[in-house]
């Protein structure tokens, strides 16, 4: 591939908190003593077992041989297999560390705190094209707010992080606070594939296999969609914007096809939405195109974006160090180069004012 | 309607029957609800003792709710205005009226009804489930399948419970007023776990399809992201509740262990299926390791095992992407619902976007149902 990827935005990279001694170094004594006393080893999700194929690609997996770790722990290795590879203008940050399974709101937001403040340390000042997600602790939108005051002052946070399965739909008002601090900061809302299994990961409950899970990720993205225009949330904050990321952009179409659809017919239950939500997500909504859900046609991926109707909601990601492609086929088939374009540069330019 | 498609709607005369024009369309109809008048009509189906149990301890659902409804409906019961018999009872309860608004007027040939309420599925106590559940197919049968050919009942099962469930399958499969075995999406467990597989088993021996109709009470919100608000999430939330079902079913292993079970997904649309497809494939494509059981690509089961009910169709502002869908989905496993008396009614000669040609639509419309639905 020679593709040209120069000046690119890569909207989803995954830092790894390579161990809880790396937080430790950034919480306060309060937090390193009831880390030792209680012996806490980690929060870790069941959302990537580490061997697992889609986790890490097989180039970026640690190589015990070489006395190598995985490619995701280091800010240096992965700029390189990044950034200065391909010529990236930037990659934006999205660390998994799953401060969302924590039940206590406080200890989440000391965690969240010591997420932020490590890949601030480890990535932000080591190269300075990386930008990234503030990770909240919404278990307390109070919490979450003081988090994003905390952090809003460095300009490279770019965005607010928000795993796709939570307590309760986001677009709920329980969550405004936070989203009008999002607003009010220029902060773009990113969704990211992901649980806090707190709810079960399909609606008919737990699922036996570990593919289920991962497939059903678009599904909560169904339900978050939904929530946040039916709740009105772009009403209140006309400025949001609202990033999906990592679970394929294919069905967002024929989701927004029945939801206006259903707009149409029951409109009366929420008079506040007084456009179609196919305008709303338009305006609002946009999503990473990876992992990409079609098939390798040219064809049928023309077809499927003429579904969007829209040129401006797709945003590049390599979704590092996730497998979900080879060598550097990172664009799916079927994109022209006008389109090309706008997915890897003018789109996230235009979704996330922080950048510019 | 077609726009190339030489034959008209129904013509609703002063009497309410339909014109009888000579080259209508015999419509197969895969989803109308009968209902019962009130509670009493079950009575006598059900023994004293769970007659007495009902009566005093009503039914148990996971949603907490004795009577109404988490999510209130636009319309009282979600019902056409028109559907309210004359002569009292809900809309569904009336044959006379069923088959003049509808059966007769739209030269319906065959009616597959999907009895909803309090049938028994989803009730926690599983012996009333299963008490339920028989008591509304003898009821069925009684009220709506002998008195009117057109009609095939649907088989309820207390699918909670699987072995009793193949025991009512049993008990009425062999009867051929029956068109399909009958199942909520929102289901407790993913319908493919094996505590279901005793139903795909007992359907697949009888040749019955099961029919997955939307609603239910799994216990569960509609996703891994929580309970929504309102009844337009709860609405929209149903074509993610089918993918779940899909999903499960393909992933789980059931077509390879049924290899001649045919499902139908009713009240969800369509559109969402070929997306979903693309997702199964690439990511199975990444971690088949993990299911060895499955011997090919998920969209192939979908494509050889699924079909879909296509009430209440999308309608995307270009009516290229849903021709697009339906030509991705197959044109032989899209078969027409009405959801008649339910607000969303889709009319058979209305409801289809122009570009489906005649040839398409007299499938979709006349034809696919009778090779899924068990019509004889």
């Amino acid at each position: 591939m020679s593709a040209d990827w120069k000046g690119a935005i890569d909207c989803d990279v995954h830092p790894h908190v390579p161990n809880i001694d790396a937080l430790k170094k950034h919480m306060n004594e309060y937090w390193r003593e009831t880390v030792e006393v209680r012996g806490i080893t980690a929060f870790e999700s069941v959302a990537y077992p580490p061997n697992a194929p889609i986790t890490l690609r097989p180039d970026w997996r640690a190589d015990k041989a070489k006395g190598r770790a995985r490619a995701d722990t280091d800010a240096g290795r992965t700029a390189a297999a990044l950034m200065d590879r391909h010529g990236f203008a930037h990659s934006i940050l999205n660390c998994l560390y799953a401060v969302q399974l924590i039940r206590d709101e406080h200890m989440a937001a000391a965690f969240c705190s010591a997420v932020n403040d490590w890949m601030r340390a480890e990535w932000l000042d080591r190269d300075p094209r990386y930008r990234a997600s503030i990770v909240l602790p919404l278990q307390n939108p109070e919490l979450a707010v003081e988090e994003i005051e905390r952090c809003a002052a460095d300009k490279r946070f770019v965005q607010v992080l928000a795993l796709a399965m939570g307590e309760q739909p986001l677009g709920k008002s329980h969550f405004w606070p936070v989203w009008k601090a999002a607003e009010k900061h220029g902060l773009a809302i990113g969704i990211h594939a992901g649980s806090s299994y707190h709810h079960a990961t399909t609606g008919s409950g737990w699922p036996s296999y570990y593919l289920e899970d991962y497939a059903a990720q678009s599904l909560a993205f169904h339900t978050q969609l939904g929530s946040f225009i039916a709740e009105g949330v772009f009403v209140k904050f006309p400025k949001l914007k609202l990033v999906l990321i990592e679970s394929g952009v294919t069905w967002i179409g024929p989701y927004l096809w029945r939801l206006s659809k259903f707009w149409r017919g029951v409109r009366l239950e929420v008079p506040w939405i007084d456009r179609s939500p196919i305008e709303f997500v338009r305006d609002h909504v946009r999503l990473t195109i990876q992992p990409f859900d079609a098939p390798a046609s040219g064809e049928t991926v023309g077809r499927l974006m003429d579904q969007l109707q829209s040129d401006e909601m797709l945003l590049f990601a390599s979704d590092f160090p996730h497998w979900q492609f080879d060598n550097d086929d990172m664009m799916p088939v079927g994109i022209d180069a006008t389109l090309r374009k706008k997915i890897l540069i003018d789109n996230p330019l235009a979704t996330y004012a922080r950048l510019v | 309607m077609p726009l190339d498609d030489p034959m008209g709607p129904a013509i609703t005369t002063a009497n309410g029957k339909g014109s009888a024009a000579p080259n209508r369309l015999a419509v197969i109809d895969g989803d109308i609800h009968p209902a019962v008048r009130s509670m009493a009509d079950f009575k006598p189906y059900l023994s004293k003792r769970w007659w007495d149990h009902y009566e005093t301890y009503g039914m148990r659902r996971k949603h907490g709710s004795s009577n109404g409804e988490p999510y209130p409906k636009s319309a009282p019961l979600a019902c056409r205005r028109d559907a309210w018999p004359e002569e009292g009872g809900r809309p569904g309860s009336s044959l006379r009226l069923m088959q003049e608004q509808h059966l007769d007027a739209y030269g319906v040939e065959h009616g597959i009804l999907g009895p909803l309420g309090n049938t028994g599925q989803g009730e926690m106590n599983l012996e009333l489930s299963a008490a339920m559940c028989s008591a509304t197919n003898d009821w069925q049968r009684d009220t709506f399948t002998r008195p009117e050919k057109r009609l095939k009942g649907g088989l309820v099962v207390p699918y909670e419970d699987g072995v009793a469930s193949a025991k009512e399958i049993e008990r009425c499969g062999a009867d051929t007023d029956f068109g399909q075995v009958f199942l909520l999406t929102r289901s407790s467990e993913p319908l493919g776990s094996r505590r279901y597989w005793p139903i795909y088993e007992a359907a697949e021996r009888y040749n019955l399809p099961i029919g997955f109709h939307v609603f239910g009470t799994s216990g569960h919100p509609v996703s891994g992201a929580g309970w929504p608000s309102y009844y337009i999430e709860e609405g929209a939330g149903h074509s993610t509740s089918c993918q779940t079902v899909v999903t499960s079913l393909v992933i789980e292993g059931v077509f390879e262990r049924f290899p001649k079970l045919k499902v139908v997904m009713i009240e969800g649309g369509f559109a969402w299926a070929p997306a979903l497809a693309f997702r199964l494939d690439k990511v199975f494509e990444r971690l088949r390791s993990e299911v060895p059981h499955l011997k090919r690509r998920p969209s192939e089961y979908i494509r050889d095992h699924v079909y879909f009910t296509t009430q209440p169709m999308e309608e995307p502002d270009d009516r290229r992407h849903v021709l697009d869908i339906m030509d991705w989905i197959g044109w032989d496993k899209l078969l027409f619902a009405s959801d008649y008396p339910h607000w969303d009614f889709d009319d058979p000669f209305r409801a289809f976007p122009a570009g489906v040609t005649t040839e398409q639509h007299r499938r979709i419309v006349a034809e696919n149902g009778k090779s899924v639905f068990r019509l004889n």
